[in-house]
């Protein structure tokens, strides 16, 4: 599978994720993950999605977004050149035996305890990918009750910001 | 268009404002940026907007009978003048009665502005009467789509939408406004100011890629100039035929873009695609190179996209980037204006080393033997009623190139497209891309309202005829002296053409029983004759011209000719769908020979 990572600027305005989101299943793309916030600039929301581009080319997709006329910049993130995480919340079963070896991977992982009952932990997690499914695999014996999941969000490197480059010209 | 030349000035002081309604702002507004015509059907959502409509002096409305013929009509007003075409229509049903006209627009870039009402904004998302999200079931077919919920953002929102409908390229954009923004009050600010930073229409291309585009014309010995309906949006027929004189190759103008280029003219070698010319169609097969303006390799076009003109190389200039390399992938590609583009590209050639020694006739020799032996042409009937490609042909030489033909979608059409003889961009509307049933009436009741001086034909079949007709009393009732020649062959025709072909002569559901030997329910005569408009019913081949004089002569109420022809008349040529373009048939069994030897 052939992923990458968009950046979208767009205007904060009713009705904009559906517009998206309803381009990405009538054009058949496939997003891999999505998450939506504010930016730092009032009225501008950023959009962060992973696409699958196995069948479709990355050009076709970033020209369509392109097309909406909330949208105000798209910028495909290098993984090289920008930092991606996702977060999670994870409840998993602990008991008093397995309790303390739970503690020790949230603590191998730099994890966080959020919650705490007797019979079971939620753990919240940030990473990249790779380091969350590792995370999940290790706690995975103990049993997973309940997942909680973000899609990435991602930042290039630098000082250079996104927003600057639009409002440039 | 470039951005600069938005108003978007200050706002006025709102003291010096005048305090109007919602409603009141939509009309003016319509006003202000030059809008005459308006198409619409009143209702709950929408009547306060019709009360300063009665009122306008500046603002013609015309009551459809059928909000499809609302949007259709504005269609026809808009790709016969070239202005965008505006209609209105009410919340819950009368929405949704022009999505189809919405969707018609979206696929042929057609410049659309769509008014609804919305119920109150407290209602909103209750399922209140009458209450349908006209915002979001538009949004897949739309350019853009507002909901105004505020009076203050009238006036902008229109304004806004109605540039976007008309720039770039052009489409439908719909403005939702609820019945309590149309019925505050507030300060009317003008000029409003446009606030669009994600839309900003490339229209200039790159000098470099003009420079590269004109060496691979040099170069090639098999060029063809693939010309779509964009060249008639931009309105760049009169730098095309500059161009095309320049280089000399030869042309084919897609369904979208018959009129784009004189049929006239001696390059001209016709229409491409399943229903192509013989030469049209091979000579893109056998092209090696496609000087692509303004057509987006649709798969009528193309036929199996994979096997299409298998030796080119592609040069696409389209003013929409999303189709360049969306089907085809371009050698050069090229974004903007085809007006500027060409007119660039001109220059640019002419000072392109070996621009003057290009030489086609080797190319035009092969082109010539297949214009020759291929001939646009058709085989009488056999059972004895009429020929609909003789008809058709009658109407258009005896209209001439002047005069506006509005097709529905079908045989008719295809021969409409096929045996009229266009010179004139803006003189051929259909429905090319949805391919909508019913297009036709409708669409050229608006086309005879922008361009109220010209001969304007609905070319109808009379399954699509039965689907919009009621607006031949839109048409009596406000003086819209329309002509429609339903090409009445008692059936489905294209799809009892396939039925023909595929399904082994099987004629499930085609039959319509308006014609010949039938119980012809309706009576198109008869029904003519209530809607007001003068019926004829033609059926033999001496009283096709009078009856055609007749209905141009008659400018005082519209005029429907029954054209009573053969169900068995085929559109031929015909490349069969899913297979490669080089298997065109010039008719049923009869394949070009040239192909063979491949």
């Amino acid at each position: 599978m052939s992923t990458h990572v968009l950046s979208l600027l767009v205007e904060d305005k009713p009705g904009l994720l559906t517009r998206v989101a309803g381009l990405f299943a009538r054009r058949g793309f496939n997003i891999e993950s999505l998450a939506v916030g504010h930016s730092e600039i009032e009225g501008l929301s950023r959009i962060t999605v992973v696409v699958d581009v196995e069948n479709l080319p990355l050009e076709q997709i970033t020209k369509q977004l392109n097309k909406l006329i909330n949208v105000i910049k798209i910028v495909e993130l290098d993984p090289e050149q920008s930092v991606a995480r996702e977060h999670m919340l994870i409840k998993v079963r602990v008991d008093n035996s397995t309790r303390s070896q739970v503690l020790e991977a949230v603590a191998l992982f730099r994890a966080r305890v959020v919650d705490v009952a007797t019979d079971s932990l939620v753990i919240e997690v940030t990473g990249n990918p790779a380091k969350i499914s590792a995370f999940l695999k290790v706690l995975e014996p103990y049993g997973i009750k309940e997942i909680a999941q973000s899609g990435a969000i991602a930042i290039g490197r630098g000082s250079k910001s996104i927003t600057e480059r639009v409002f440039k010209n | 268009m470039s951005t600069e030349s938005l108003p978007t000035s200050t706002p006025a002081a709102p003291a010096n404002a005048p305090i109007l309604t919602g409603a009141e702002a939509v009309v003016r507004t319509l006003e202000l940026i030059g809008v005459t015509d308006v198409f619409g059907l009143p209702g709950g959502a929408i009547l306060p907007v019709y009360d300063p409509l009665m009122d306008s002096t500046k603002l013609r409305h015309i009551l459809v009978r059928h909000e499809q013929g609302a949007g259709h009509a504005a269609q026809g007003y808009a790709s016969a003048t070239g202005k965008a075409g505006v209609c209105i229509a009410t919340s819950g049903p009368g929405a949704t009665n022009l999505v189809t006209a919405i969707a018609d627009a979206y696929m042929d870039s057609v410049p659309l502005l769509a008014i609804t009402g919305q119920v109150f904004s407290h209602l909103m998302g209750t399922d209140a009467f009458q209450e349908a999200d006209i915002v979001g079931i538009t949004m897949p077919i739309t350019k853009h789509s507002f909901l105004v919920t505020k009076a203050e953002d009238i006036p902008a929102t229109i304004a806004a939408a109605y540039h976007i409908a008309s720039t770039g390229r052009p489409g439908p954009v719909l403005v939702d406004i609820t019945k309590d923004a149309q019925q505050a009050e507030v300060p009317f600010i003008w000029p409003a100011v446009l606030d669009l930073p994600g839309y900003r229409p490339v229209t200039k291309a790159h000098g470099k890629q003009i420079q590269a585009a004109a060496d691979l014309i040099v170069e090639a010995k098999k060029p063809v100039f693939y010309v779509g309906g964009g060249i008639i949006r931009s309105g760049a027929s009169k730098e095309l035929l500059e161009l095309v004189d320049l280089v000399g190759a030869p042309v084919v103008t897609t369904l979208m873009a018959r009129g784009a280029f004189p049929d006239s003219h001696e390059n001209n070698l016709g229409m491409p695609g399943m229903h192509g010319t013989v030469p049209a169609v091979l000579a893109l097969q056998e092209a090696d190179l496609l000087i692509t303006l303004g057509a987006r390799f649709d798969d009528r076009v193309t036929g199996k996209a994979s096997l299409f003109a298998p030796n080119a190389k592609v040069i696409h200039v389209d003013i929409d980037p999303a189709e360049i390399g969306k089907i085809r992938a371009a050698e050069v590609p090229i974004v903007g204006d085809l007006k500027d583009v060409i007119s660039d590209l001109i220059d640019t050639y002419k000072a392109t080393p070996g621009a003057k020694k290009t030489d086609f006739t080797e190319w035009w020799s092969t082109l010539n033997s297949l214009r020759k032996e291929y001939p646009l042409g058709y085989t009488p009937p056999t059972d004895g009623l009429l020929a609909p490609q003789h008809i058709i042909t009658r109407i258009g030489e005896l209209s001439g190139p002047e005069a506006i033909f509005a097709a529905g979608v079908g045989q008719h059409q295809m021969w409409a497209a096929q045996f009229i003889k266009y010179n004139r961009p803006n003189s051929w509307l259909n429905s090319g891309g949805a391919g909508t049933m019913g297009y036709s009436v409708p669409a050229a009741m608006g086309a005879k309202v922008g361009e109220p001086d010209r001969v304007v034909w609905a070319i109808d079949g009379d399954g699509c005829f039965q689907m919009t007709n009621q607006e031949l009393a839109t048409c009596t009732i406000n003086n819209i002296p329309i002509k429609v020649a339903i090409i009445n062959n008692s059936s489905l025709g294209m799809v009892r053409q396939w039925q023909t072909l595929f399904y082994d002569g099987r004629y499930s559901n085609t039959d319509l029983n308006t014609g010949h030997d039938t119980i012809r329910v309706p009576d198109f005569v008869k029904l003519a004759d209530a809607y007001g408009a003068l019926g004829i019913r033609v059926t033999k081949e001496e009283e096709i011209d009078a009856a055609i004089k007749l209905a141009l002569e008659t400018n005082d109420r519209p005029v429907v000719i029954d054209f009573v022809v053969s169900a068995d008349s085929m559109v031929w040529p015909m490349v069969p769908q899913g297979v490669s373009n080089s298997y065109v048939q010039y008719a049923r069994d009869h394949a070009p020979t040239w192909d063979t030897d491949e």
